[in-house]
């Protein structure tokens, strides 16, 4: 599997601001890699010197092998990018600002023609196609820009944000669009967003950015892992909750912490404890209504890393 | 480059402040060559050249057509590039053109050019029609040599909105709000139509002043440094280069000229001698256009392209 990207002690300062701080990225192909932090992280900035939008202060970057600083146009031709806040020409109609973006990437007319009713059909704006860009709605803006980006039909796709200030069903559609273009287009992608919860079931890697740094990289599963080394979170639900039930699980060989909630037991332990809790339970006379180990959401693991 | 000149072209004719503008000029250059072929029509002698006189005599209270040029068409060619970079910044679109790959001196080039074949349109059909109402008036057409007076006109006034054109390009790079770069732009052009004159006076009067009974070489040390600090002014060197261009015999500016044209009868030069006079105005100009662009570019092809 080649690397679409691979940047090396990436740095941005912005006079004394570090907006990007010493980051290592690579991107597999055919990938979709979602870039997730709080506003502010330097999701934006990493996308700018990717694309040679602006230059690192220090580091390497090879995007699809060719350095963006030096060689931006090789990269432009092979990479859609889909900014933050997009804008069009709003007295244009969509056709036109589309035909304009295969003008200025050179292709031929009748091409261009073809390509533009094409990438219009695909993100479902082929009825408004004549109309000027000024009535159209952000949802709608937002296809119309990944149309604008499918247009020169790129390797390498990046997507800043593509799903805020768009309502849940515009944005699950959005999401659907950026699957089938890895499944059908075989494209690698790259995201970024701050609104995990939306983002993490497409992502098939994602990298947490915090304050210019990535404090995590992996598939959801890895993160899962590395939040929970030496610390295993089981939830209990029992009939009848008392403090003899809670100090014999305290008791148990490798439990860390015993919170009650009502009827739900929260329990933190170094190993799997399933077992001895089932006990502990049923012999403090209680009934064991449900028993499940936990698995961390990626809004977890994200939550965990900007708490500390 | 060719997509961008185009778009932009196709922007500029269908703007309504260029449609305003032009039809401004239209109107009073057009009144004022009017009043001035009455003029010239109701007098004794018939002028050699009366075709170039439409251009420079005054009538009715209005300014001469040239006049009226040195002084609005300045504003014109600020007006169609004041906004050129900025409102693409602020539009968003400066993102997605930018990551085309496309060189970003090329997209001002582009700019550039368009809004330059814009003024060129505009000063020519305002020529062509000043020079039909000539026809309609005098009866007559003009001759070879106001033919290519007028042309070799038509071609510095296009130079001369060109350099105004170039400035407000930079001003629209330089400055991130639309309203500060057309103040900016205002400013400039107050300077260099109003304030100017009135320095070059200051200084001059500072440096050779005129008291009653001066010997004629403070005179023309007085007026030597009017002329070295009008230097500096692109209304000035248009106006100078132009008038040496409708008016066949003018020899230059300054007291030696004067003197000059006093002792011998004026007689017409040939263009190549007039040409050779306004050489180094022509020069002047196209350098200044030349800093504009050299600045524009220093500036913007390093510069982050962030949409906010
Ligand atoms: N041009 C700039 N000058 C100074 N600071 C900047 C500039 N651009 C961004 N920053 C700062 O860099 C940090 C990262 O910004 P950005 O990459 O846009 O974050 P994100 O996209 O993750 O929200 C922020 O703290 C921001 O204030
Ligand atoms: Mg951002």
């Amino acid at each position: 599997m080649g690397l679409v990207v691979e940047a090396k002690g990436l740095k941005k300062y912005y006079d004394g601001v570090k907006a990007v701080d010493g980051l290592d990225l690579e991107i597999g192909e055919g990938e979709i890699y979602g870039l997730l932090g709080p506003n502010g992280a330097g999701k934006t900035t990493t996308i700018l010197i990717l694309l040679g939008l602006t230059e690192p202060t220090a580091g390497e970057v090879k995007v699809l092998g060719y350095d963006p600083t030096r060689e931006p146009l090789k990269v432009k031709r092979l990479t859609g990018y889909l900014p933050e806040n997009l804008g069009f020409y709003d007295d244009l109609s969509a056709r036109e600002n589309l035909l304009y973006t295969a003008h200025l990437n050179r292709i031929p007319e009748k091409e261009a023609k073809k390509r533009v009713a094409e990438v219009l059909e695909i993100v479902g704006l082929s009825d408004v196609a004549e109309r000027p860009v000024r009535a159209f709605s952000r949802g709608m803006r937002q296809r119309l820009g990944i149309a604008d980006v499918l247009l020169k039909d790129p390797k390498f796709v990046i997507l800043d944000e593509p799903t805020s200030g768009i309502d849940p069903e515009g944005a699950q559609q959005i999401l659907e669009m950026i699957v089938h273009l890895r499944d059908e287009k075989g494209m690698t992608i790259m995201l970024s967003s701050h609104l995990l919860h939306q983002v993490q079931r497409i992502c098939d890697r994602v990298g947490i950015i915090h304050r210019g740094r990535l404090v995590a990289q992996g598939t959801l599963g890895e993160l899962g892992a590395v939040v929970e080394e030496g610390a295993c979170l089981f939830e209990v639900r029992t009939s009848r909750v008392d403090e003899a039930l809670l100090g014999a699980l305290r008791g148990i060989e490798g439990v860390t912490s015993v919170e009650a909630e009502g009827e739900l037991i929260r329990i933190k332990a170094t190993t799997d404890v399933r077992p001895r809790i089932a006990r502990a339970v049923i012999e403090s006379g209680a009934e064991l209504v449900e028993l499940k180990g936990h698995t961390y959401t990626l809004e977890e693991i994200y939550l965990r890393y900007f708490q500390e | 480059m060719t997509a961008v000149f185009w778009k932009e072209l196709a922007d500029h004719l269908g703007s309504r402040r260029f449609v305003i503008f032009f039809f401004l000029i239209l109107i009073v250059g057009g009144a004022s060559a009017y009043l001035a072929a009455q003029a010239l029509s109701g007098r004794e002698t018939a002028s050699e050249f009366i075709y170039l006189n439409l251009f420079t005599v005054s009538g009715g209270g209005l300014p001469s057509f040239l006049g009226f040029l040195a002084f609005f068409g300045p504003l014109i060619g600020v007006v169609l590039g004041f906004d050129a970079v900025n409102s693409e910044f602020n539009r968003g679109t400066a993102s997605r053109v930018l990551s085309q790959p496309i060189y970003r001196d090329w997209w001002i080039n582009g700019k550039f050019l368009a809004g330059f074949t814009a003024l060129a349109i505009a000063v020519a059909s305002i020529i062509l029609i000043i020079v039909g109402l000539g026809l309609y008036i005098f009866g007559f057409p003009p001759n070879g040599v106001e033919i290519s007076r007028i042309a070799m006109f038509f071609v510095i006034s296009v130079i001369y909105l060109g350099f105004w054109l170039s400035l407000g390009i930079l001003f629209s790079i330089v400055f991130r709000q639309t309203a500060t770069s057309a103040l900016a732009s205002i400013a400039l052009w107050l300077f260099f139509t109003l304030f100017l004159y009135m320095l070059a006076g200051l200084i001059a009067d500072q440096v050779a002043p005129i008291k009653p009974g001066v010997s004629a070489d403070v005179f023309a040390k007085h007026e030597s440094i009017r002329d070295l600090v009008l230097r500096f002014s692109p209304v000035a060197l248009y106006e100078e280069a132009t008038t040496a261009i409708l008016i066949p015999s003018y020899r230059g500016l300054g007291i030696a000229a004067l003197l000059q044209e006093a002792a011998v009868p004026t007689s017409p030069l040939p263009l190549g001698q007039s040409l050779l006079i306004v050489w180094p105005q022509l020069v002047s100009l196209v350098a200044l256009t030349s800093v504009c662009f050299a600045i524009s570019y220093v500036i913007f092809m390093r510069r982050e392209i962030r949409s906010t």
